[in-house]
C-alpha cells in the first residue's frame, strides 16, 4: 500500500501506522490486512468498513452511541480519567467549544442526541488528541443534527489540527471531512483516493459533486 | 466476586443457587445447635436473610452493565481500578437499592422469627407472652410496631436512593 499522500501536510512523522490489521466479526471479515498510515493532522475516511489500529501519541474516540455515563453530570463525563489541576478550566473551554457551556450541569438523560454526541466530542477533545478516532460518529443522528456536527468537527479541526480516522458510510460526510479517502472492499483497501476540495468544500462544489459521483461509482450504486 | 470475575463465578454462584433454594428460617435448628439460643442466633439470621437479595440483585446488576460504557471509559485512560469505581459501581447501584429494599423485609422477617425462637427479651418474646395470656391487644400492637419499623426502614432506603440515584430518568408516576 503506497503512501505517498500520508506525508503531505506538515511533512512530520505519522500519528498512525497500522500494518497488515485484520479485523473479523464472526465470519465477516472488515478488514484483511489494511496497511494504513495517517500524518500528523490528517483526516483520513474509511469508506464502507470499521476497524482500530495501532496509534502512535495521544488518541480518543468518539463512538456511534454517545456512550455518556448515565450517572455523572455532563461536566464530570467530559473530564472522566483527566487529571492536573487545570481540569475544570479544560473541561470548560472544551464544553464552550462545543457550544454547550451552560449544560455542564445537566445529566446525559436531559440531553438531545445531538447533544450528547457534542459532550462526547467534547470529552475527546479536552484530551488532546493527536489523532481522533471516529467511528461512525454521526451515524445515530437525523439528517440536520448530522449537517451541523459535520461543520462543528471541521470548525474543530481547523482550529485544533488534530488528525482523524474517520470510519464512515456517508459518501458526503467523507468527502466534507478528510483529507484522503479510502475506499474498503471486502476488507481490503480498494482505492486511494486524495480529496483537494480545499478548506470550505460544499456539496454545491461541482468538483464536490465530480468525486461523490466517482465514489458512488466505485461503490457500486449507480447515480443516474 | 462472582460478579466480576470469571473464576469467582465459577466458585461462588453454583453454591449461592444451591444455599438460595434452602430457607434460610429453615436453618433455625440447626443454627440453634451451632450457636445456641443467645443473641448470636438472632444476628445470624438477620445476616442470612439478606443476604440472597443483595446477592442476586447485586450480581444482576453488574451484569447488566453496557459493555460499550467500559470500553468508552478505557479509552478514555480509565485502569481497572478506576473503571470499578467509576462504571461498574454506580451502574450497580439502581440493582443494589432494589435488593437492599428486599433485604430490609427479610431482614426483619428472620428478626421476629429469632426473637420467638429466643424468648427473653424483644417485641416477639412480649408477643409470644401476650399469646400465653391471649392478651389479643399485645399482640396486635406488636404487629403494628413491625409495620411501622418496616414502614420507616423501607423509606429511609427510598429517601437515599433518591439521593444517590438523581441521574435516572426513568417512567414517573404523575
Amino acid at each position: 500500500m503506497a503512501s505517498g499522500t500520508a506525508g503531505h501536510l506538515n511533512g512530520a512523522e505519522p500519528v498512525l501506522t497500522a500494518h497488515a490489521v485484520r479485523r473479523a466479526f464472526g465470519s465477516a471479515v472488515v478488514l484483511a490486512g489494511v496497511d494504513l498510515t495517517i500524518a500528523r493532522g490528517e483526516v483520513v475516511a474509511l469508506l464502507g468498513g470499521s476497524g482500530t489500529s495501532v496509534v502512535h501519541g495521544t488518541a480518543a474516540v468518539v463512538f456511534q452511541e454517545h456512550r455518556l455515563l448515565p450517572w455523572k453530570r455532563v461536566a464530570d463525563n467530559v473530564g472522566l480519567g483527566l487529571s492536573g489541576v487545570d481540569g475544570p478550566s479544560r473541561i470548560r473551554r472544551a464544553l464552550a467549544e462545543v457550544g454547550l457551556a451552560e449544560r455542564h450541569r445537566a445529566w446525559p438523560a436531559e440531553l438531545s442526541g445531538g447533544q450528547a454526541q457534542r459532550v462526547a466530542v467534547a470529552r475527546a477533545l479536552v484530551r488532546e488528541p493527536d489523532l481522533l478516532l471516529l467511528d461512525e460518529p454521526f451515524g445515530a443522528l437525523d439528517a440536520l443534527t448530522r449537517l451541523r456536527m459535520q461543520i462543528l468537527l471541521r470548525r474543530l479541526r481547523a482550529e485544533h489540527g488534530f488528525a482523524a480516522l474517520l470510519v464512515t458510510h456517508d459518501v458526503e460526510e467523507a468527502l466534507l471531512l478528510a483529507d484522503r479517502i479510502l475506499l474498503l472492499d471486502e476488507g481490503r483497501i480498494a482505492a486511494e483516493l486524495p480529496v483537494d476540495l480545499g478548506p470550505t468544500r460544499t456539496p454545491d462544489d461541482p468538483a464536490f459533486g465530480a468525486l461523490r459521483r466517482h465514489l458512488l461509482d466505485r461503490l457500486g450504486v449507480p447515480t443516474t | 466476586m462472582a460478579g466480576l470475575l470469571r473464576l469467582g463465578d465459577d466458585l461462588v454462584d453454583p453454591p449461592v443457587q444451591m444455599a438460595r433454594m434452602l430457607p434460610h428460617l429453615g436453618l433455625v435448628p440447626l443454627l440453634i445447635i451451632w450457636v445456641g439460643i443467645g443473641e448470636s442466633l438472632k444476628i445470624s439470621l438477620v445476616a442470612l436473610g439478606p443476604f440472597f437479595p443483595i446477592y442476586f440483585n447485586t450480581y444482576a446488576g453488574i451484569r447488566d452493565i453496557d459493555e460499550r460504557l467500559v470500553e468508552a471509559a478505557r479509552t478514555c485512560g480509565l485502569g481497572q481500578a478506576a473503571r470499578l469505581r467509576h462504571v461498574v459501581l454506580p451502574g450497580t447501584l439502581p440493582s443494589l437499592f432494589l435488593g437492599l429494599r428486599l433485604a430490609i423485609g427479610a431482614a426483619w422477617l428472620s428478626l421476629v422469627v429469632g426473637e420467638q425462637v429466643n424468648a427473653q427479651t424483644g417485641i416477639g418474646f412480649l408477643m409470644m407472652e401476650a399469646r400465653e395470656f391471649s392478651q389479643t391487644d399485645v399482640v396486635v400492637l406488636g404487629l403494628l410496631v413491625y409495620a411501622l419499623l418496616g414502614l420507616i426502614s423501607d423509606l429511609a432506603l427510598r429517601v437515599l436512593e433518591r439521593r444517590m440515584l438523581t441521574w435516572r430518568r426513568g417512567l414517573r408516576a404523575t
